[in-house]
């Protein structure tokens, strides 16, 4: 055991280039680059854009006409002929019930007996909605819009029930850089995150975590390859492949999907590259720290994706969640890239939004460069 | 059988050997299935709102009150002009700006309905239409007194989760998630790290049947599945008090198909890949889709027609129905047995067809 570190070594533009030949020719060779560089983002990019869709419509309800008068016959036709709702007509409650454990319908729209004779009387009719509480999203909504239709045919019949909710008040809401509410808009953008996080801490775990397995660590630090030459081979490559992807991602979002990109190429690039720097040095940390493919990946996962995924505001709202996650997403770099994303794309180059952001992830790169820097050094003493 | 059951003590060996692999066996899921359950939700809450208040009359100063003080504002910030506007909107300082202009309050009292504009950000426009139904509402609740008017009309009743608590729909379907992620990394790498490691030669070599190997790649992550899956029942009840309205006994078999679907899926990948790597990032192309098409990230009725119909051939959507039935709605064995045939079946498909791989590998 020896503390003083290796004698020091000059810094060569040779030997690093023939590194980055290296680390080139292996990725060009392995199919599975092709799988990540390519295949992943046009995957991911395809179920963000068509699968994850928050734009709700045609729910699934049960209709159930305890009451064949005219006034609820006309209130059921109101319903089916609502966007919200693909309604089917059921018998009774119970028939809708056996039907929803099923998860076959997500909710139930009750004309009851009276209705008829109420709305008759010149009284309010009452209706009953029930909804899958198992699937709380959904239930708010059929609350929402069985709601807005029960109102809206009031208005239309000219109810009392109606005229005595003419507001006071009038909210009309715009709806700024999204006024059509496409979540595609905004989970496209968000997906790019992904792809860069996979490229560039996945792959680089594990790519490095694989030579430290075969052994071939130890032989290239028996070389006169310093650290510095090392790392920066390691992530040269991987920065390139990470940022052509990222390419290839936005040319497909703004062609194939539609998604308006409204600020500037300098800025997107400026931003990517600020991210890639947590991401690779993240990589190379969990590869120098594991040193075994298996743990490198699982690490990776739930390090990098699954926070990416989950706790960046990327579906999820951050503000809405615990405090004590709240402070741990403040560690995700991806939490500093998804809205500079979203920004880039729907609103513009606002550079008093990006700046902190970049800001933060470089920080972030610094510290994670420095602790990979760390463990390589010591693991060779 | 003296053969078979060395193999399954080989594959289990090599699967706990190394320390570090035993921790990330149980340790990943188990903080995945806490943070994760916090953090996925789509409520919105504590969110900031600016407001452009240019009537400064008492009834806008009521309705900014009003919104001040609901629980799911956390912050009002005032702003003075509209370039303020345009600034902590675009800085996403604020998701939504109350904009009261100042002929408000004369027309609130003359003839109203008296406008209000409200500008919310598209980026987030989900949670911006939320907002939006929030302000609204809080617009409605000032009439209401003014002029008491009937309420309801319309009774909603929340079968299952009568308080729609979103924990209960995240953590039964965190189960799913987790083990189908746990599960498919585990098998994935079997095949592939004995191929990298050149000891797949070696049992080629060995008196094993093609059976007994693959019995003994199916065993280990079975069984670090099913302990999960136990763990995770046991953990949402103990610990999150989400009711388990159904019985045990669907519960596990139904664990156990949905689990050599799994594995048979995971061999597959495995027998395709020449190295770890590659593994590993087949395993990543099939969870994903595997995930995001089973109805967790957002229900499948959404999706276009087309890509619904291919929905069924993914096990965790059967598996994510039966396990949020069992949990919160007591779903009888009819209902489980509906969802359990097609899961028969795609285990039945994806066990055959990795055997068929492995074996035309072998060669």
């Amino acid at each position: 055991m020896n503390p003083e570190p290796a004698p020091s070594r000059k810094f060569s533009l040779r030997r690093l280039s023939a590194m980055m030949v290296k680390e080139f020719a292996q990725i060009l060779r392995d199919p599975s680059t092709f799988l990540i560089a390519l295949a992943m983002p046009l995957l991911l990019l395809f179920l963000f854009g068509y699968a994850v869709s928050l734009d709700t419509s045609g729910t699934k309800v049960a209709l159930v006409l305890e009451d064949s008068s005219a006034p609820a016959l006309g209130l059921a036709e109101t319903y089916r002929a609502s966007p919200y709702f693909a309604v089917e007509t059921m018998r009774s409650i119970p028939e809708a019930r056996r039907q929803m454990i099923a998860s076959e319908i997500r909710g139930v729209i009750v004309i009851p007996q009276d209705f008829g004779r109420m709305v008759q009387a010149g009284r309010m009719p009452v209706i009953q909605l029930i909804t899958d509480g198992s699937q709380p999203n959904a239930a708010s909504f059929i609350a929402a819009h069985g709601q807005g239709v029960f109102q809206n045919w009031l208005a239309t019949e000219g109810l009392p029930g109606a005229t005595a909710h003419a507001p006071v008040i009038d909210v009309s809401p715009r709806f700024w850089y999204n006024p059509g509410l496409k979540s595609r808009y905004f989970l496209v953008p968000g997906s790019i995150a992904i792809v860069m996080t996979m490229i560039g801490t996945l792959l680089t775990a594990l790519v490095v975590a694989r030579e430290w397995e075969r052994g071939t660590m130890e032989a290239l630090m028996a070389t006169p390859v310093s650290m510095v030459e090392f790392i920066v081979s390691k992530i040269v490559p991987y920065y390139l492949l990470a940022l052509a992807s990222m390419t290839l991602c936005t040319v497909i979002a703004v062609w194939a999907f539609g998604v308006p990109f409204r600020g500037s190429l300098i800025a997107l690039y400026l931003i990517a590259s600020a991210f890639l720097m947590p991401a690779l040095g993240l990589g190379l940390f969990i590869s120098s720290a594991t040193r075994n493919q298996f743990v490198a990946s699982q690490i990776a996962l739930l390090a990098s994706f699954l926070p990416t995924f989950l706790l960046s505001g990327f579906v999820y709202e951050i503000s809405s969640m615990p405090v004590w996650i709240q402070a741990i997403t403040y560690a995700v770099p991806a939490r500093y890239l998804i809205p500079s994303l979203q920004t880039l794309f729907l609103t513009g180059d606002i550079w008093s939004h990006f700046l902190p952001n970049i800001a933060a992830m470089l920080g972030f790169g610094f510290l994670f460069f420095f602790l990979s820097f760390r463990v390589t050094r010591r693991s060779l003493g | 059988m003296q053969r078979l059951r060395a193999m399954i003590v080989k594959e289990i060996w090599s699967l706990l050997r190394d320390p570090k692999a035993r921790i990330v066996l149980v340790l990943p899921p188990l903080i995945q299935l806490f943070i994760f359950t916090f953090a996925t939700t789509l409520d919105v809450r504590n969110v900031d709102i600016a407001v452009l208040d240019r009537s400064g009359g008492v009834h806008s100063a009521e309705l900014v009150q009003r919104i001040a003080g609901s629980p799911n504002f956390r912050k009002v910030v005032y702003l003075a002009s509209s370039d303020d506007l345009e600034r902590a909107i675009d800085n996403q300082q604020v998701i939504a700006a109350l904009v009261i202009d100042a002929g408000f309050d004369r027309a609130l009292t003359r003839n109203p309905p008296a406008r209000v504009g409200l500008v919310l950000d598209g980026r987030r426009s989900n949670a911006a239409q939320i907002v939006a139904g929030y302000v609204s509402q809080i617009a409605a609740g000032m009439d209401t007194e003014a002029v008491p008017a009937m309420q309801g009309g319309v009774q909603v009743t929340n079968w299952f989760n009568p308080s729609l608590d979103f924990i209960w729909f995240t953590l039964p379907a965190l189960i799913v998630i987790i083990v189908s992620i746990a599960g498919l990394a585990i098998t994935s790498q079997t095949v592939s790290r004995e191929r990298e490691m050149g000891t797949f030669d070696q049992l080629l070599v060995s008196p094993l049947r093609l059976h007994e190997i693959l019995i003994g790649k199916i065993v280990p992550p079975f069984l670090v599945g099913t302990f999960n899956g136990t763990l995770y029942l046991v953990v949402a009840q103990l610990f999150f008090g989400i009711p388990y309205t159904g019985s045990l006994l669907l519960f596990f078999p139904a664990l156990f198909i949905y689990l050599l679907a799994l594995i048979g899926l995971g061999l597959f990948v495995s027998s395709l890949s020449m190295t770890q790597q590659q593994s590993f990032l087949g395993s990543f192309v099939v969870t994903v889709p595997l995930m995001i098409l089973s109805g967790y990230a957002s229900p499948i009725e959404n999706m276009p027609d087309w890509l619904q119909v291919v929905t069924h051939i993914d096990p965790a959507r059967y598996f994510l129905i039966i396990v949020q039935g069992l949990f919160l709605k007591d779903m009888p064995a009819v209902d489980v047995f509906h969802q359990l045939w097609p899961l028969v079946l795609i285990a039945l498909v994806t066990l055959s067809a990795s055997a068929w791989l492995f074996r035309s590998r072998m060669e």
